[in-house]
């Protein structure tokens, strides 16, 4: 593996970005005296050659690609995007129990000018990011934190969204000491009744419960490159073959692309990305989110409560897969 | 699914598998614990509703067992049972595996549904059977689950489910898991339908089903012994430093953590369950007792 901030599949993307950014300099280098027409000949010619590879690499992706994409460092977390699409935005912290997981972010903002509560999983790029969001696995306290916003929101009759990204709950002894199951049991449970709009979108990794603990929504949106996973694949290619190493076999026995969650009806669409993924253009990225957001948050807003909380209800009551026998 | 020996674990509080209970005497005439190695007479283990009489041990029961341990006689009326799994990923060796659950447990799937009465009291019943490829959660039980709870709401009465499972189904993936969201939702539409909803957490509740039904109960019993936690032991001594206290994920130590209301012996849950039903509806059982525990 060479840098971690570059895919083994995305190499030859990266020499490339490499050849181009010295073209660049000789170009900007002012005190170079070399003959210019010909390297903006040669520039040309090399960014329709990216353009090309991006276009074939990322046509054919495999699943195991997208998870080592859904959890590039470099791809935008739950802050970026908030910095990017709200305004007004006002953290708050707290479950009011115990702590202020920083896993979870919450707080409210305005969208397109219109108050919204957020809630989101925040992971860290640094080590010291990294302990202190817990590496984005949520505790029961982040949990609780969305739970105390959420309910406020519906209080205030604001409409909720939140931002899934998580590798999973937290499954420390400590999580479990102060009822991880429970909160993330109640989350749903709220959720399920929570009288206002509530719009999910998972933008990188979608894990098991830590995830869908916040994405009980009304409409739940993927980013093209985000997966959503009922287990890890090194966990699912551990049961299956005692070997965590086929987790790329695992991968795409679990289904986790946003390309099959539509399939299988268990997300309502699929949020494209910039041509080789999120990280790649953070504003771009930020724009497509904020569409799909307001786009999907439109035609919820008036719905009377009653109705809205019925249709989700059926929305989720509708999942799953299974046949009845005739004559049993 | 983790697999089931992530939740065997050596220590005097946790009951071995019923699996493990080998050493078969001659024709089955007795059995060996196998959480304190004692010979018992099959016929005394049976009639102590197995429980090792040596050391309380409280081995796992098939769902008809259990059934039968609970429910006034000849009220038991099982309902969907003609619901079977598919296999909709066409996942690695699903299909042959749940042809063998089918042929091992007689069940249709890993999760039975039905109306009966505890002491003359009516409610709606829901037990995990945990041979069904460890009592794990697909399409099938989250559906049955819900259609347990909105069964309760038609009919008006409580709802009694005895959870064991290593959590969501993993062959059915992104299906498996939204059936934590959908008897999540269930539960939520029984609370508002202000119907009594009991879970009796039985060895093991585990992970996608702790963290979904099973904690929404009104009141949360379980029986000595049984594993209860979010994780598997893998999972947890990757994700912790110290060692785990001897007592993890044990229905006492959750009992200590305030997730769980009364341990509940298995001789005395149809009493525990009746005086329950009896305070939380008004109506009169046939006859009362306290809450252990
Ligand atoms: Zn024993």
């Amino acid at each position: 593996m060479a840098s971690l901030n570059v895919l083994d599949f995305e190499k030859s993307i990266a020499e490339l970005d490499e050849n181009l950014s010295k073209l660049h300099q000789i170009v900007e280098d002012r005190n170079n005296p070399q003959n210019k027409p010909d390297l903006a000949g040669q520039i040309a010619e090399l960014e329709e050659h990216r353009t090309a590879l991006l276009s074939a690499l990322f046509a054919n992706l495999t699943p195991w690609d997208k998870v080592l994409l859904a959890r590039h460092v470099k791809r935008p977390y739950t802050l970026d995007y908030v910095g990017a699409i709200f305004e007004d935005w006002t953290e708050l912290h707290g479950d009011r129990m115990f702590a202020d997981d920083g896993a979870i972010v919450a707080g409210l903002a305005k969208l397109d000018g219109q108050p919204v509560a957020v809630i989101g999983h925040q992971k860290g790029r640094d080590l010291k990011q990294r302990q202190q969001r817990n590496f984005g696995s949520a505790r029961p306290e982040g949990f609780r934190k969305a739970g105390r916003i959420m309910q406020m929101a519906a209080k205030f009759g604001i409409p909720v969204v939140t931002l899934i990204d998580t590798a999973a709950a937290a499954a420390d002894i400590a999580a479990d000491e102060r009822g991880i199951s429970e909160a993330i049991a109640r989350s749903m449970f709220e959720m399920a009744t929570l009288p206002v709009p509530i719009v999910s979108i998972i933008i990188g990794e979608g894990g098991s419960g830590g995830a869908l603990g916040i994405a009980v929504a009304d409409r739940v949106l993927m980013l093209e490159h985000a997966v959503y996973s009922v287990i890890p694949p090194e966990g699912c290619a551990a049961i299956l073959w005692r070997d965590p190493e086929r987790k790329s076999d695992a991968a795409a026995a679990l289904n986790l692309t946003a390309q099959r969650a539509l399939e299988l009806c268990i997300i309502d669409d699929i949020v494209p990305e910039p041509l080789g993924g999120a990280h790649r253009d953070w504003a771009e990225s930020a724009e497509s989110v904020k569409a799909a957001l307001l786009q999907s948050l439109r035609p919820l807003t008036g719905i009377p409560a009653p109705t809205l909380v019925a249709q989700r209800y059926e929305k989720f009551r509708r999942m799953g897969r299974f046949t009845e026998l005739e004559g049993v | 699914m983790p697999p089931d020996g992530w939740f065997r674990r050596k220590s005097k509080f946790a009951p071995a598998p019923a699996a493990q209970i080998v050493a078969q005497v001659p024709d089955g005439v007795a059995i060996k614990c196998a959480q304190c190695s004692e010979i018992i007479f099959t016929k005394d283990f049976e009639k102590n509703l197995k429980v090792c009489p040596h050391c309380g041990s409280h081995h796992r029961l098939t769902a008809a067992e259990r059934i039968a341990y609970t429910v006034d006689e000849g009220s038991w009326v099982e309902l969907f049972a003609n619901l079977r799994s598919v296999d909709p990923l066409h996942f690695k060796e699903y299909d042959s595996k749940l042809a063998k659950s089918v042929q091992v447990t007689g069940l249709g799937d890993g999760f039975v549904v039905g109306t009966a009465a505890v002491s003359g009291l009516p409610l709606v019943l829901g037990v995990s059977d945990f041979r069904f490829m460890g009592g794990s959660m697909g399409s099938v039980a989250g559906e049955k689950v819900a259609r347990a709870m909105e069964e309760g709401i038609a009919r008006r009465l409580p709802v009694v489910l005895f959870t064991a499972s290593g959590g969501a189904r993993m062959q059915e993936g992104l299906l498996s898991l939204m059936q934590m969201a959908k008897t999540s939702a269930a539960a939520a539409r029984l609370a508002e339908a202000k119907l009594p909803y009991i879970v009796v957490m039985t060895d093991a509740t585990m992970a996608g089903v702790l963290a979904s039904y099973a904690s929404l109960g009104d009141i949360h019993l379980a029986e000595p012994g049984a594993l209860i936690g979010f994780a598997g032991a893998r999972v947890v001594a990757q994700a912790t430093v110290q060692k785990p206290p001897e007592d993890y994920q044990t229905a006492e130590w959750q009992l200590g953590r305030g997730q769980i209301d009364s341990i509940v012996p298995r001789r005395d849950l149809p009493q525990t369950l009746a005086t329950l039903l009896s305070l939380l509806t008004g109506r009169a059982s046939v006859n009362t007792g306290g809450l252990n525990g």
